[in-house]
């Protein structure tokens, strides 16, 4: 065995994880934070696109989104943003823990943040087979069986809110108000292309004693769904992702890669997983929280 | 491999990066789920068109306690800082931009004209 050159010698002294063409392990963790940052501001310039779509659409048809987020079931939204603030707070503690060298509390808090994901999108795929099934899709698949169960307003609150009422219509409004009349949903468009009687988007439901109102069905609802699907699919799409790679760290967790001197990896993949939390803070009171 | 395990105070001087205590964390996360209660009972009192501004502003709130404290920015090099709130002033500068253009558009410019697009500003018909 031939002596090693001093060139060779100082090229492995050097700490096991760091890269070659880096001076130093802070200098290496910098240059690798300020990559995931860049990248992180791409992906919020990606999601604004859809923010401004979504502002651009409420800000011309309101009624539309005041309408149609009466589909999307409140509970189902809220629970997913607690499950997400809660997976980003595991993963933050994941990298305190991996900070500080505590190995099981790092693979355990991975794990949980892991869960969190599993949990995420089966309750969102719960909400998406609600909307399949019950028609609530984009463009020309937006055929609802029913209106949403809020959209019915109290006898006296419809009397005031009159202004939404078409004038014509006030005769027939008494019958349905007393008679125990059920009307089917037409697909025919009220009278804006002719007389067609009767406005199909009045709808009574249940027996006449609690005649309801049903608020009527703006124009062009399917725009909500399609903005609605855009917006929580891409968010889907990068929770998906954020599960891929914390799954790796976990394994690579798991066989001791992390420390107090080597953590990078968790922590880029944890800013990541904040960055998906913090779009879904935005998403959950734009769509389902509309007043 | 074998990594020595930390204590609060070497924790401080971390050669890395700065270590965000565990009760920090926790804190935050209490402060999250709190408003997260609290934008779900603010959408059942009607404020009028204040709505849409508390709900933003509570995300805007919670948006920036996970940035500063979650993802460290708050600790972090001041560069980072500057790369991250560059990205939301063109973001502002992007959804603004638009909001004031989409508004320019009147139904009918010369009155007469285009009456089908009445329809648009008239969302429940006539």
């Amino acid at each position: 065995m031939t002596t090693a050159s001093p060139h060779e010698l100082a090229e492995h002294a050097h700490p096991r994880n760091l890269a070659h063409h880096f001076d130093t392990p802070a200098q290496q963790f910098a240059a690798g934070k300020l990559g995931i940052w860049l990248f992180l501001t791409t992906e919020v310039l990606l999601f604004s696109g859809l923010f401004c779509a979504y502002a651009v659409y409420r800000v011309n048809h309101p009624a539309i989104f005041e309408y149609a987020h009466l589909y999307l079931s409140k509970p189902l939204g809220a629970t997913n943003t607690l499950v997400l603030i809660f997976s980003s707070f595991t993963m933050a503690t994941a990298v305190w823990a991996a900070q500080t060298g505590r190995q099981k509390a790092l693979v355990g808090l991975l794990a949980v943040t892991l869960l969190c994901g599993f949990v995420f999108m089966g309750i969102k795929f719960v909400e998406y087979k609600a909307k399949w099934e019950e028609g609530l899709l984009t463009g020309k698949w937006y055929r609802p069986e029913a209106p949403p169960e809020e959209a019915a307003i109290p006898k006296q609150d419809a009397t005031q809110k009159a202004g939404a009422v078409p004038q014509q219509s006030t005769t027939v409004d008494a019958r349905l108000l007393t008679g125990p009349m059920v009307l089917e949903r037409s697909r025919t468009p009220a009278g804006a292309v002719g007389p067609t009687g009767i406005s199909p988007q009045w709808l009574e439901r249940g027996k006449p004693s609690e005649t309801k109102w049903i608020a009527p069905e703006p124009y062009n609802v399917q725009t909500f769904f399609g903005i609605y699907f855009a917006m929580t699919g891409l968010h889907g799409v990068h929770v998906v992702a954020g599960m891929l790679v914390i799954g790796w760290v976990l394994l690579r967790a798991r066989r001791g890669d992390f420390g107090p001197d080597y953590f990078s990896p968790v922590d880029f993949t944890g800013l990541y997983w904040h960055l998906v939390d913090l779009v879904w803070i935005f998403l959950f009171p734009l769509l389902y929280l509309i007043t | 491999m074998s990594h020595a395990t930390l204590t609060e105070k070497q924790a401080e001087h971390h050669a890395l990066a700065h270590v965000v205590p565990l009760r920090v964390l926790a804190a935050v996360f209490v402060a999250l789920v709190l408003l997260t209660g609290v934008t779900v009972a603010v959408a059942g009192v009607d404020l009028g068109s204040m709505n849409l501004f508390v709900a933003l502003g509570i995300a805007g709130v919670k948006a920036t306690l996970v940035v500063l404290y979650f993802m460290h920015l708050r600790y972090d090099r001041p560069f980072n800082r500057i790369v991250f709130l560059a990205c939301l002033l063109f973001v502002v500068i992007f959804i603004g931009g638009v909001l004031q253009d989409t508004r320019m558009y009147h139904p009918e410019i010369i009155p007469g004209q285009a009456p089908q697009m009445k329809d648009v500003h008239q969302p429940f018909g006539r």
